[in-house]
């Protein structure tokens, strides 16, 4: 009777070992595999992930689930490719959300200035333009001047790599904004080079 | 009874394993869980006081007011943590406290839906473009701002 038992559990146990053994190598083959497909690019994560499922809140926590997913509030939302996936421009103009301009007062209208700056870029990139319109529809002229940039066009020292670290247009663009990534380059970078015709002609001499 | 001991203690011991690899396997295919853009954790005191950390969704506040009320109007800075934020504040109508005040939005008696973050977070902005890059940038001229 007792070795039947001890039969029973030999065979239970290795059955046991054995499934261990298999789910060990298969993770094993995945994350020890030197050539990889990808090396450097990170898996893509879900988009708009619920409060207890996006990794900084306590998904224990009293509070958490009762805060709002952000599914539910982008769902009626004019759509993007990044950030949070929310073209705010749009759903503003077009009336989707109605973001107060006053802390008490939801009449308030705001002072919009609509003044392009163009900033002409070195090399193929097309010329970035900057515009006053949207941003005041958003932001204070104290936001940016003086702090972030002189009020004067050509004042300011702008480069992509300080705004990828977070200066000049990089202080909300990346943080807050749209993001910089491969989909919003344009939006920025927006005016054809009205050097092209000379560089065709340079070329073909 | 002995047996049985050494029954359970060991086919337990074997289950365990076998649940934490397949935890394990499971939990490292998945897709990353990232929190949403513009999210900012707040801790610079409240763990240390022994409250759980602050999240600041930036997109929920921005579909009820424009980026002027808080930056301008109410001196929030462009740099978590860069305001000095604290409850006494709070509860004198400065900074969340213009607003959760039981008037315009819920107000402060409400601790959990303020400091709903997990231990351990430090003061930041989510899913920025920074924190993104497969390699540091650095800038060549040097000039703050
Ligand atoms: C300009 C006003 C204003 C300020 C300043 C403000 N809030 Fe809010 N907040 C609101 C309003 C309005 C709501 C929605 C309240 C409701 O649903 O009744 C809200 C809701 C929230 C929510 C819940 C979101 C959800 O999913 O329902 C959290 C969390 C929150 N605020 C945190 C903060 C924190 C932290 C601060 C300070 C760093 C802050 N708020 C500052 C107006 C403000
Ligand atoms: C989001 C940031 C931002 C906001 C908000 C903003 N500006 Fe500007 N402003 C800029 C930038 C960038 C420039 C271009 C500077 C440069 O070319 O070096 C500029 C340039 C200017 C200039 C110089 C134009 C010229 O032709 O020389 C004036 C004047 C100006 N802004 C006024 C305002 C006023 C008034 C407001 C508020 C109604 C305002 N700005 C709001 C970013 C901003
Ligand atoms: C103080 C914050 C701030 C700064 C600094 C800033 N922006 Fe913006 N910008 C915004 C916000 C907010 C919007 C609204 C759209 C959004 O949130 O994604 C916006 C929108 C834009 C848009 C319009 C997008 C559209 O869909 O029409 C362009 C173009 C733009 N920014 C370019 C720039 C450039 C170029 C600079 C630097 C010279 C700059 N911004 C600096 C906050 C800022
Ligand atoms: C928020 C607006 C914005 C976005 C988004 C943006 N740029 Fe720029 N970019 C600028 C500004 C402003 C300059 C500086 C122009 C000047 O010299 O005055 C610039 C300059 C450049 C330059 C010239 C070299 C330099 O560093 O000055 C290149 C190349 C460039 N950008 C590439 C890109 C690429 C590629 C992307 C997309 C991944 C991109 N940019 C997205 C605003 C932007
Ligand atoms: C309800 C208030 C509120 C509104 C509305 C709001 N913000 Fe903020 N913002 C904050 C708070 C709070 C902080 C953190 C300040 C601190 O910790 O001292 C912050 C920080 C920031 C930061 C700094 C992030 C970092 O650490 O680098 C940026 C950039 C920013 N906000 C941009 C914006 C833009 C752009 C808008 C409008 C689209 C906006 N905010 C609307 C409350 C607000
Ligand atoms: C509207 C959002 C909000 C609510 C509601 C709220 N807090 Fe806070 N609390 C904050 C913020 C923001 C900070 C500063 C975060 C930091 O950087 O550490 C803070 C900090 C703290 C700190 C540490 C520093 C200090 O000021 O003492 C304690 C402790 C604290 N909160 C306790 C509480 C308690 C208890 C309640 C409920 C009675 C509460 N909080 C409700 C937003 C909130």
């Amino acid at each position: 009777m007792k070795s039947l038992f001890r039969k029973y559990l030999c065979h239970k146990l290795s059955v046991v070992a054995l499934t261990s053994i298999f789910i060990v190598s298969m993770q094993m083959s995945f994350a020890g595999d030197p050539n990889s497909f990808n090396r450097l690019m990170k898996k893509k994560a879900e988009r708009n992930l619920p409060p207890a499922r996006d990794g900084i809140h306590d998904p224990e926590a009293e509070g958490t689930n009762t805060l709002q997913p952000p599914k539910e509030a982008f769902s009626n939302l004019v759509k993007s490719k990044s950030g949070n996936y929310v073209d705010w421009v749009k759903s503003l103009r077009e009336g989707k959300i109605h973001p107060r301009y006053d802390r008490l007062d939801p009449k308030a209208k705001p002072i919009i200035m609509d003044l392009n700056i163009v900033r002409e870029v070195k090399g193929s990139m097309p010329d970035v333009v900057f515009p006053h319109a949207q941003h005041t529809e958003w932001l204070d002229c104290s936001n940016c001047h003086p702090a972030i940039f002189i009020p004067r066009k050509g004042a300011n020292q702008i480069s992509m790599a300080s705004i990828l670290l977070g200066r000049k247009c990089g202080v909300c663009h990346g943080k807050v904004a749209f993001p910089i990534t491969a989909k919003t380059c344009r939006i920025c970078h927006s005016k054809p080079k009205l050097t092209k015709v000379r560089n065709k002609k340079h070329v073909g001499k | 009874m002995n047996f049985y001991f050494v029954k359970s203690e060991l086919e337990r011991g074997s289950l365990l394993l076998l649940f934490l690899l397949g935890t394990l396997a499971v939990v490292g295919n998945i897709s990353p869980a990232h929190a949403e853009y513009g999210d900012l954790v707040l801790n610079q005191h409240a763990e240390k006081e022994g409250m759980p950390p602050v999240i600041f969704p930036h997109w929920f506040h921005r579909i009820r007011f424009r980026c002027k009320v808080c930056h301008a109007d109410l001196g929030f800075k462009f740099k978590a943590g860069g305001s000095g934020i604290n409850m006494l504040k709070i509860i004198d109508g400065q900074y969340c406290g213009a607003c959760h005040n039981g008037e315009i939005a819920w107000s402060v008696e409400n601790c959990d839906l303020c400091h709903t973050g997990k231990d351990g977070l430090k003061t930041q902005v989510d899913g920025s473009t920074l924190s993104k890059l497969v390699v540091p940038v650095k800038d060549k001229n040097k000039k703050p701002r």
